[in-house]
């Protein structure tokens, strides 16, 4: 029976086959799946928002621009060469739209926009993508073949 | 003292939050009474102080499916109000405005949505009533926006709105009880620190 090892906001882990690793319910946040094909490892991070903005003492998990660098910190602690490391992500959903506020409309597009940027300033592949829209996601990342399993509510699974 | 976060609030800063709400929630219920066309009373309301993620958690998990109802309060103060319900008193209630038999949440129509959303207005007005004229506070409420998805994602931007101002956030959850059954509802109000403070001013508490 496969472990399935759960994220939460803010978070970040790293497994190997055949392990699962999942986070619930992404509505603006943004999921980025790491994959590594030679080893079958690979991390989740859960992010919340898009910049640390250099602030000292942070969680690092919180923001794209300063999770990303710890996950690939990590996968290369554990042998991974970072030229074999591909991405997935998943979520920045619009969960509202208030008239007249577009701050609230945009939250979502922002974390995606952090995270392509992060993951192509470390020149990490982004091989497939389920972001945006109006609705949160579940995100199952299968470290045997790094396929990424999205669940939403009223809507048929995808497979990235 | 004023206060700096949302850790240091005392029971005498609780007690003032939950007689807000016990007024707000009358309010809303007298509201929803007249909008229903039944007889609904309400519990005292309980005050939680939670980090998002718990605050997910005592909502039924991340993964439940809920309506959430989202305004923005701008004026005097300044934050978010969110007002959570279950699917079942989502239908009941459009069901009964609208004369539909809709039977799920899973595909609502645009007139639905405005129903609920103005449900939610309905229900946020009330509350930001009781909280304005306690306080001598000029607080606006924008047109709420409202969707059917899972709590934790609809809690996500509570969460990344209001960063900047605390990890947890005021959480009022009453009952409110009709002669069929006993729906409850949740209100989630967070404020930024600033409009915390100028709440507690207003009411006097220094």
């Amino acid at each position: 029976m496969d472990t399935v090892i759960t994220i939460g906001i803010s978070d970040m882990k790293i497994a190997k086959k055949p392990e699962i690793l999942a986070t619930y319910a992404l509505g603006s946040c943004v999921g980025i799946c790491l994959y590594d094909v030679i080893l079958k490892s690979g991390s989740l991070g859960h992010i919340l928002l898009p910049l640390s903005g250099g602030a000292q003492n942070i969680n690092k998990y919180k923001f794209a621009d300063t999770c990303i660098p710890e996950m690939i910190k990590g996968m290369e602690k554990l042998g991974s060469n970072k030229r074999n490391l591909t991405a997935k992500i998943a979520g920045g959903a619009s969960m509202f739209e208030i008239s007249g506020d577009s701050t609230i409309g945009n939250i979502g597009k922002r974390n995606v926009e952090a995270v392509k940027n992060t993951l192509m300033q470390f020149q990490i592949k982004i091989i497939a993508e389920d972001v945006g829209l109006n609705y949160g996601r579940t995100v199952f990342f299968h470290l045997n073949d790094g396929s990424v399993q999205v669940k939403s509510f009223a809507k048929d699974i995808k497979i990235l | 003292m004023s206060i700096e976060n949302l850790e240091q609030l005392s029971d005498m800063h609780i007690d003032v939050l939950r007689e807000l709400g016990n007024i707000g929630a009358g309010n809303a219920a007298t509201s929803l009474s007249a909008m229903l066309d039944r007889t609904i009373n309400m519990s005292t309301p309980s005050i939680k102080i939670l980090e998002i993620n718990d605050a997910s958690e005592s909502l039924g998990g991340p993964e439940n499916v809920v309506v959430g109802i989202l305004g923005r309060l701008s004026g005097d103060i300044d934050g978010l109000i969110m007002f959570i319900i279950e699917q079942d008193l989502a239908l009941s209630a459009i069901n009964y405005l609208l004369h539909n038999n809709t039977k799920s949440c899973t595909e609502l129509t645009d007139i639905e949505y405005s129903a609920l959303a103005e449900i939610g207005n309905i229900m946020i007005s009330s509350y930001i009533r009781a909280m304005a004229e306690l306080s001598g506070l000029h607080i606006l409420t924008s047109v709420p926006g409202v969707n059917v998805d899972m709590v934790g994602a609809l809690l996500s931007v509570p969460a990344i709105l209001m960063e900047d101002f605390s990890d947890r956030i005021i959480f009022i959850e009453n009952d409110f009880i009709s002669p069929q059954d006993t729906i409850t509802a949740n209100m989630l109000l967070v404020p930024s620190i600033d409009s915390l403070n100028k709440i507690m001013v207003g009411l006097g508490i220094v």
